[in-house]
C-alpha cells in the first residue's frame, strides 16, 4: 500500500479502534455478573476447565464443555455479547461429574470465561478465545 | 406455549448400580435472544427456554440458567450417577410460562 | 464427555491453516454405518476431477462430529417432526402419505435417484416435484411451498431413510436433454461477479473464498441443517443462494433450470452416499 495521506489517516483511525476498544470492553463487560456470582471474592486459577474450539465456523453454533472436579457451581460468560451471560450449572447430589457441555452464541471473536464455585468456597476461573469466523456463503 | 417445541432426551435403558451415565437432552425451540430485529426495524421480543433441571427418583443431578446466548434447540450434556433403578425427570422452563418435561426410565442390570 | 473432550483437543491442532485441503476423516454415523463420503468421479466428470469428495469434508471438527450422530445432529429435530406428518391423513381423500407408501423407511433408495424422468408426465422430476404431486392428486391435499418447512423436512426424512445407499441418478435416456441443460447452466457465468457454478466448485474447491472453505458443492447431503440459519435448507434454496451470491437475478426454486442444474449437480456426485439431512456451517 501507497504511503498517502488518506491512507495514513485510515491507518491512524484504525489503530485507535485496536487499541481503544478492546480495553474499554475488558473492563466493563461482565463485571456485575461476576460480582453477583462471586459476591465480591478473589479468583484464582485452579480446578476448573473450558473447553471451547480455537475457531468457530460459526458464531451461532458453538460447542463448549466445562468440567472441574470440586465445583459445586459454575458460571460462563461470553464477554464480547451484548450481554456477558451464557449460563450457569448448579450439579446435583447425582451428578457423577462436575462437567457439562452445551452449544452457545458468540456475536463475533471473543473471550469466553469460565468461573467455578468450588465446593471449598473458593473461586476459579479459565479463559479461552474463540475466534468467529463469518463463514457459510449467503443462501 | 411456544410452536412446535419438543424434547428429546437419549438415556441408556440400563446400567450397573452406582455407574456412571452418560445424558444427552435437546429441545426444539428457537430461542430469541432479544436481540434481533425485526424487517421493520422493531426488537423480536426475546423469548427463550430459562432453566433446565434433571432429577432421579427426586434427587436432582443438574439444574441450569440458560440466558439468550444459548444457541437454538438448546442441547446439554451432562453424566450422572444411577444408584438404583428409577426414573429420570428432565424439565425446561420457557419465558412465556410454559414447562416442558419428559421422562425415561432406567433398569439395574 | 469424553469424545467431545478428544474432538476439541483434535482440533485445537488442526484448526490453524487457513487454506486447507478437505480434512482426512471417515464418517461413521451412530458408530455403526460407515459412509462414502469420498471416491472415484464418476466417468461424466472423470476429464475435470479425479475424486469427488463430500462437502462434509471442508467442515471444521465440531460441524462434522455433529453429523455423525442423529441425536446430536439438529437436522434430525425436523425429521421428527416430518415423520409424524408422514402418518397423519391430510386433504379430501383422507389419506396419509403411510396409507400408499407404508412405513417411512420404505422409502429407503428413493433420494438416491432422484431427480428422476417421469414416464406419465414425460419431465423430469425432483422429490418435491413427487412430494407435490402426491399432495395434489391423491391426497386432495395443498400443494406446499418448493422450499417451505413443510415440504424440506419431509424430504430430509426421505434422505434420511436412504443413507448409506449411493446417489446414483439417470442421466442417460430420457433425462439426458435436461441433464445437459443442467451441464450448460453449470458451466454458465452470471451476475456482476461473472461466476459460474464451476468458477467456485470445480476451479477453487479446497480454497477459501473469503471465511468459508470451498467445496465441490455436491448436493448428497442435502437437505442441510446449517449452523448459520438453524434450520433445513433445500436444494433450491442453495442454489438461488449462490446465484444470487454472484449479483444475479436468481431463477426461482422449483423452475425448470434448477431442475435441470439439480439432475446435473447430482450426478457429479454419483457414488457418494446420501448423507441427508447433513450440517454444515
Amino acid at each position: 500500500m501507497e504511503l498517502t495521506r488518506r491512507n495514513a489517516i485510515l491507518m491512524g483511525a484504525g489503530a485507535v479502534l485496536i487499541a481503544g476498544v478492546p480495553l474499554k470492553v475488558a473492563a466493563a463487560a461482565g463485571a456485575d455478573e461476576i460480582a453477583a456470582f462471586t459476591g465480591g471474592a478473589e479468583i484464582g486459577a485452579g480446578d476448573i476447565k473450558l473447553i471451547a474450539p480455537e475457531i468457530a465456523e460459526n458464531g451461532n453454533t458453538v460447542p463448549i464443555e466445562v468440567s472441574s472436579d470440586t465445583a459445586v457451581e459454575i458460571l460462563v460468560l461470553a464477554l464480547g455479547n451484548p450481554t456477558p451471560p451464557v449460563a450457569t450449572f448448579k450439579f446435583g447430589k447425582l451428578s457423577a461429574s462436575r462437567a457439562a457441555s452445551t452449544r452457545i452464541r458468540l456475536a463475533g471473536t471473543q473471550e469466553v470465561v469460565a468461573i467455578a464455585k468450588l465446593a471449598d468456597g473458593s473461586f476459579v476461573q479459565d479463559t479461552s478465545t474463540v475466534k468467529v469466523t463469518i463463514g457459510g456463503c449467503g443462501g | 406455549m411456544a410452536k412446535g417445541v419438543k424434547p428429546r432426551v437419549k438415556v441408556p435403558k440400563t446400567a450397573a448400580a452406582g455407574d456412571t451415565i452418560t445424558i444427552k437432552t435437546l429441545i426444539s425451540h428457537k430461542m430469541e435472544s432479544g436481540q434481533r430485529k425485526d424487517d421493520d426495524g422493531n426488537v423480536i421480543p426475546r423469548s427463550i427456554i430459562n432453566r433446565f433441571t434433571c432429577d432421579f427418583n427426586g434427587e436432582n443431578v443438574i439444574d441450569v440458567v440458560l440466558e439468550p446466548a444459548i444457541s437454538t434447540n438448546p442441547y446439554l450434556e451432562f453424566e450422572a450417577v444411577v444408584p438404583e433403578a428409577g426414573e429420570f425427570v428432565f424439565t425446561w422452563y420457557d419465558d412465556d410460562g410454559s414447562v416442558y418435561d419428559t421422562s425415561k426410565k432406567i433398569a439395574i442390570e | 464427555m469424553k469424545k467431545l473432550t478428544g474432538v476439541m483437543l483434535a482440533s485445537a491442532l488442526v484448526a490453524t491453516p487457513l487454506i486447507a485441503e478437505p480434512v482426512d476423516d471417515t464418517l461413521i454415523l451412530n458408530e455403526d454405518v460407515t459412509l462414502v463420503t469420498r471416491t472415484a468421479a464418476p466417468a461424466h466428470v472423470a476429464d475435470v476431477m479425479d475424486e469427488v469428495i463430500s462437502g462434509w469434508h471442508f467442515r471444521g471438527t465440531e460441524t462434522r462430529a455433529m453429523q455423525a450422530d442423529d441425536f446430536d445432529n439438529p437436522g434430525m429435530i425436523f425429521v421428527e417432526q416430518a415423520e409424524d406428518v408422514w402418518n397423519t391423513a391430510e386433504g379430501s381423500e383422507g389419506k396419509s402419505c403411510a396409507s400408499c407408501h407404508g412405513a417411512s423407511e420404505e422409502m429407503a433408495g428413493v433420494r438416491p435417484v432422484y431427480p428422476k424422468y417421469n414416464e406419465a408426465a414425460g419431465e423430469v422430476r425432483t422429490l418435491e416435484m413427487q412430494i407435490n404431486d402426491c399432495r395434489e392428486n391423491r391426497m386432495g391435499a395443498e400443494k406446499w411451498k418448493y422450499t417451505g418447512g413443510d415440504m424440506v423436512n419431509m424430504t430430509a426424512l426421505i434422505a434420511s431413510v436412504s443413507r448409506g445407499m449411493p446417489v446414483n441418478v439417470a442421466i442417460d435416456g430420457p433425462a439426458q436433454s435436461t441433464w445437459e441443460a443442467g451441464k450448460d447452466l453449470y458451466y454458465t457465468r452470471t451476475g456482476q461477479l461473472e461466476l459460474a457454478c464451476a468458477s467456485c466448485h470445480e476451479q477453487n474447491y479446497g480454497n477459501m473464498i473469503r471465511a468459508d472453505h470451498l467445496s465441490q458443492g455436491h448436493i448428497n447431503g442435502f437437505p442441510t441443517y446449517r449452523l448459520k440459519n438453524t434450520k433445513l435448507n433445500a436444494v433450491h434454496a442453495r442454489f438461488k443462494g449462490c446465484v444470487r451470491d454472484t449479483r444475479a437475478e436468481t431463477f426461482k426454486p422449483g423452475s425448470p433450470e434448477f431442475v435441470a442444474l439439480e439432475l446435473y449437480v447430482a450426478s457429479r456426485g454419483n457414488g457418494l452416499h446420501v448423507e441427508g439431512p447433513s450440517v454444515r456451517n
